[in-house]
């Protein structure tokens, strides 16, 4: 029993630490879909933060300026991206595209003329970092068999972003439903038309999606270089922020599917990572390729069996144009 | 304006050739994926090329390679130009096969892979006689009996390593256990110190209390874990001991700034030949690193079984199997 229960529960923390970035991610897709835009920048926008905190956190010492830094660059490519969009009704992909391909460029080329480490930010500071919370009592009730475990590892000793991440979830539910806010950025993506009707600026409303997606893949950059790991790294995203935007897909442009659609992907690569070495038994040790492959196949077989019709909010990809 | 562009041309040509006047002798150094300065592998190369520079005062012309697609234009590009072109990193292999056809007066040295062609020197490594002495020091240290390798690219010159390193664990201690796995399947591997990381978590979780990282710049991922972990790791390639005192057991030197060094000398004082070349812990091509990061960790009776099976490896007492031949 213990044999198995253990390592379950730490694929499970895996598990947890790799799906934090992508629920930042798919929340700030979520955001600024919603309201009528589509967000293809979200990779360049989580690589941009990514770069933001690391370059802030070493040049400071203090991982909390890492973070401020990582959301105001966030929010600073997202107004970019508005004022092409929105002001200027540019097209969002191609627009977004051109977002992704100057943070890949920029942040090597600043990094490596700010510290010279060919395109790398190593964070070498303690304070520079987040650390690792252990949530109280954590350590006694790891004696305690099952929930003591589950208390202790898989709840306590994460990050204050991992805890962020999840926080924003039903935060996010509650805006975006429950509050007027919500209801006008929902009416935005679906009828532009009546919204500016009622009296409410369009534009407006779409600018401050975008400055709250912005922001939160700013915090999900500044998970991926001062919290998970101590540095930035060139393409340090690896594709994370079109794996969130898929993850807004399969999960309907809803929270809570979309956070179980982060919470799947993540689970598929923590399993490949863990799968990987070791013997299973009746069939050996299964080749490397196998098993990386995993997290594709569930996906496909996931999508193409399970998740039925997704529906987008009616007008996403459109600029709106008052007197049309 | 016409008029201007075509000034501003005939003036950088007249730049070009002053220049090539200036130096008759022009090296040239291509790096792989990752970086110059990935800590690992291309720093070494480059550590060997700025001592070239250093000692002649003779630069050299310089190329990263971010994508697949650009392997063949910069090799093109300084096949033309330099007296002689080292390029790091097996995965030129295929593309230097051709080029070193297309310019056969140009000189060509390429690390980590075996090009049979009339100008092209080949220089490798005996990676698993350098892992076999970190495997000996992984076993030798850890407490719990279970150690773990972190791969970068799967690829068959990475399995070498963690041959050697199995072989050299198992020599120390016969009941070591020992799991191995890899970041990835493509390039991309070397840089994704994500689930470099992740994977060396997944090591330790599991018991292991000493991993070693062959992944390049990804390896960066494995150290830190160890450091978060307070395990210890083995780093490779450059000596990489000073990243986390106290964590990095040791690293497995690969003497790749030698190399470079070597065939930028040997091409400038003419003495430079074709052909294979295979550096082993004989031809201080590999070693593992000793130094005042790790002298508290790699405690001095460790250090004594590592040179005792340093000097029969030397010898030939002991036979390190490499994988190219495990797998005939």
């Amino acid at each position: 029993m213990s044999d198995l229960w253990l390592p379950a529960l730490l694929l499970l923390d895996s598990t947890i630490r790799l799906a934090a970035p992508l629920i930042l991610a798919a929340l700030a897709g979520l955001f600024c879909e919603r309201a009528g835009i589509v967000n293809i920048a979200l990779e360049g926008k989580l690589l941009g933060g990514a770069f933001a905190a690391a370059a802030a956190a070493q040049l400071t010492g203090s991982a909390w300026i890492g973070l401020i830094a990582a959301m105001a660059f966030g929010w600073g490519l997202a107004m970019v991206h508005g004022f092409a969009t929105i002001t200027h009704r540019g097209d969002q992909v191609v627009s977004g595209m051109a977002l992704n391909i100057l943070v890949a460029g920029l942040g090597p080329v600043l990094a490596n003329a700010w510290f010279q480490q060919a395109g790398r930010i190593p964070v070498t500071a303690e304070a520079a970092r987040f650390p690792s919370l252990t949530l109280p009592f954590a350590e006694a009730a790891r004696s305690v068999p099952v929930v003591g475990q589950i208390y202790a590892e898989l709840l306590s000793g994460h990050n204050l972003l991992v805890y962020l991440a999840f926080l924003a979830v039903p935060l996010t539910f509650w805006v975006i439903w429950k509050t007027r806010f919500g209801l006008r950025l929902r009416a935005v993506g679906e009828n532009p038309a009546a919204v500016d009707t009622a009296g409410i600026s369009v534009p407006w409303m779409r600018y401050r999606a975008l400055m709250v997606s912005g922001a939160l893949c700013g915090i999900g950059g500044a998970y991926l270089s001062i919290a998970q790991n101590a540095g930035y790294l060139r393409d340090m995203s690896a594709g994370k922020g079109f794996l969130a935007l898929a993850a807004l897909i399969f999960g309907k442009w809803r929270p809570v599917p979309t956070l179980l659609a982060c919470l799947l992907f993540a689970f598929t690569d923590a399993l490949q990572i863990r799968l990987q070495g070791l013997p299973v038994p009746g069939i050996g040790e299964i080749p490397t390729q196998f098993v990386q492959a995993i997290p594709y196949v569930v996906t496909v077989v996931l999508l193409a069996g399970f998740v039925g019709r997704a529906v987008a909010p009616k007008a996403i990809g459109v600029p709106y144009v008052k007197d049309r | 304006m016409i008029r201007r562009s075509a000034l501003l041309a005939a003036a950088s040509l007249l730049g070009l050739s002053l220049a090539a006047q200036a130096q008759d002798f022009q090296p040239a150094l291509l790096f792989d994926m990752g970086g110059k300065f990935d800590k690992s592998f291309n720093e070494a190369a480059y550590n060997g090329a700025e001592k070239f520079k250093a000692e002649t005062g003779i630069s050299y012309l310089e190329f990263e390679v971010t994508n697949e697609s650009q392997r063949d234009q910069a090799l093109e590009r300084m096949a033309r130009r330099a007296s002689i072109v080292v390029v790091v990193g097996f995965a030129f292999g295929t593309s230097l096969e051709a080029m070193s056809e297309r310019y056969p007066d140009a000189k060509f040295t390429i690390i980590d892979a075996s090009v049979d062609k009339p100008n092209v020197q080949s220089i490798l490594f005996k990676e698993h006689e350098g892992s076999y002495l970190v495997g000996m020091a992984a076993a030798l240290k850890s407490q719990t009996g279970k150690i773990g390798f972190v791969g970068g690219m799967d690829i068959p010159l990475i399995h070498n390593f963690e041959w050697g390193y199995e072989q050299g664990a198992k020599a120390a201690n016969p009941d070591i256990q020992f799991t191995a796995n890899y970041v990835g399947t493509t390039p991309a591997a070397w840089s994704d110190a994500t689930r470099a990381k992740e994977l060396a978590f997944s090591h330790y979780d599991g018991g292991a209390d000493v991993v070693y990282a062959a992944a390049g710049a990804a390896g960066l991922g494995v150290l830190e874990a160890s450091k978060d972990k307070d395990k210890f790791s083995i780093g490779v390639d450059s000596n990489q001991n000073h990243l986390y005192p106290g964590n990095v057991l040791t690293s497995m030197l690969k003497r790749v700034d030698v190399a470079v060094y070597e065939a930028f000398k040997s091409a400038q004082d003419g003495s430079w030949k074709p052909g294979l070349l295979n550096l082993g812990l004989k031809e201080d091509g590999v070693d593992y690193a000793l130094d005042e990061y790790n002298k508290d960790v790699l405690t001095p009776d460790i250090v004594t079984k590592l040179d005792e099976a340093k000097a029969k490896i030397i010898s030939g007492e002991i036979q390190v199997q490499d994988y190219y031949s495990k797998q005939e």
